[in-house]
């Protein structure tokens, strides 16, 4: 990290744990539950936005001295609408079977609160660099939030990750099914993706009592 | 008229946007500390819903689908542009959501003040995407379904808040662990209701496909307690049908 200076590194490093868009900031949460069935989808999602977040940070960055401050949202809108189109096109057109499974979830992350909330919170006063910097950072807290979700989801609910069967196999009765391991079903239905987001909350801040919030 | 009515109860209990679909969780989640707010924002977005969702039907309809060109005349009848559909959705939402804005500033100053930057933030609310996406992705096919469709997942997405509002306000005087306090338990309930919710999934299929699991809310504390212990394999599979096709 010695090409980063301190303040550029406290950018990337923050926001994935102490102040993390999904389960400090609160943003961003449709998206995190709605895909995480799945750890494939969450990997696909965190990428999506991660690419999103990072140019479009960076876009309005570099055009911050222009956007006169009462159309900003929707000047803000266009320029995520524009690179969610590039991912949804993309997406079609090279993993069609789950552009299907993530549905209108693509199209959702151009309302994913993440974005707008670095938009105006960061890159309307920031230049391109630290801009790029802050975008990525908050693209990989809410990565990481997902991708946790989603193993848990997915290990969980049907034994595999990424598809591979790594608790056994359930019909033969092999590795840990032997000894009476079911497959929890309710995992994979989709309010379990809060309470799991509840729980990493609970874990997060009884490790750091410093978040815990007021009643 | 069935099907008015049975889209109507539909987008509100079995599709409930925010405990089927998640959708504008953030807000949700933001502005349920009291519940007059809460009731301030719910209305602004069943008004919100209801007007650009059968807008942008007819956009979907005359302008993006495949072939949708064709009134222009026949040499236009090849032309697709639903990849353009998030562009001019969101514009026509954010064009709404400034109307509403002046309007409420007008007539209700202690609301407008009181929702705060709440109110610009419809515009990225993803429940108001969310349903124009779904009108096109469910191919729903008149202009007063989709009106309907707007005005009823919008009273679902009010109910939701209006619930969690009420239940936040209450759980001030509960002795909640510390670390789980505010945003955490907050996620837990809503996750609890979400299963409460699911329960309405029997309500229109007369119970032909899952009979016996559907059961009327006064009861779902119970069946919450069923469905953790001995839930049929049956109904686990029909709802992630269900939710996949969603």
């Amino acid at each position: 990290m010695a090409i980063l200076s301190k303040k550029d590194q406290r950018l990337i490093l923050d926001p994935l744990a102490d102040d993390n868009p999904i389960t400090i900031q609160v943003l961003g949460i449709c998206s995190a539950l709605a895909i995480t069935a799945q750890l494939k989808a969450s990997i696909v999602m965190a990428v999506s936005v991660l690419f999103v977040l990072g140019v479009g940070n960076v876009v309005i960055s570099l055009m911050r001295n222009i956007i006169p401050s009462k159309i900003r949202i929707i000047v803000q809108l266009i320029v995520v609408a524009t690179l969610v189109i590039v991912v949804d096109q993309t997406l079609k057109a090279f993993a069609y079977e789950l552009s299907k499974e993530l549905s209108v979830f693509v199209g959702l992350i151009i309302t994913n609160c993440i974005i707008m909330g670095r938009f105006e919170a960061f890159a309307l006063g920031n230049g391109p660099y630290r801009s790029f910097l802050d975008g990525i950072g908050n693209a990989l807290g809410y990565g990481v939030i997902l991708i946790a979700v989603g193993f848990f989801r997915e290990l969980l609910g049907s034994g595999t990750l990424l598809g591979f069967k790594v608790l056994g196999d359930p019909i033969e009765k092999t590795g840990l099914y032997a000894f009476g391991y079911e497959n929890n079903g309710f995992m994979l239905l989709s309010p379990m993706a809060l309470i799991v987001v509840g729980l990493i909350i609970w874990v997060q801040r009884s490790k750091n009592p410093a978040l815990v919030e007021e009643n | 008229m069935l099907e008015h009515i049975e889209l109507f109860f539909k987008s509100i209990f079995i599709d409930n946007m925010v405990f089927a679909t998640f959708l504008g969780m953030c807000s949700y989640l933001a502005v349920s500390k009291k519940v007059s707010t809460a009731v301030g924002l719910g209305a602004a977005v069943i008004f919100v819903l209801a007007v650009t969702v059968p807008i942008n039907w007819l956009l979907d309809q005359y302008i993006l689908r495949d072939g949708a060109l064709a009134w222009l005349g026949p040499e236009y009848a090849e032309y697709d542009l639903s990849f353009l559909s998030f562009i001019l959705f969101i514009a026509t939402i954010a064009t709404m959501v400034q109307l509403v804005e002046i309007v409420v500033e007008k007539f209700s100053p202690s609301l407008y003040n009181s929702l705060g930057i709440f109110l610009p933030l419809i515009a990225v609310n993803c429940a108001i995407l969310g349903g124009s996406l779904f009108m096109q992705s469910r191919d729903i096919q008149t202009l007063g379904l989709a009106f309907n469709y707007g005005i009823s997942s919008g009273i679902g997405w009010f109910l939701a808040i209006l619930a969690i509002a009420a239940i936040r306000e209450k759980i001030r005087y509960s002795n909640v662990p510390p670390p789980l306090r505010g945003l955490g338990i907050t996620f837990i309930i809503t996750g609890l209701m979400a299963i409460g919710f699911m329960s309405f999934g029997g309500m229109l299929t007369g119970g032909d496909e899952e009979e016996g699991v559907a059961s009327p809310t006064t009861e779902s504390a119970q069946t919450l307690e069923e469905n953790e212990n001995n839930q049929p394999v049956a109904m686990i599979d029909a709802e992630i049908a269900n939710e996949k096709e969603n």
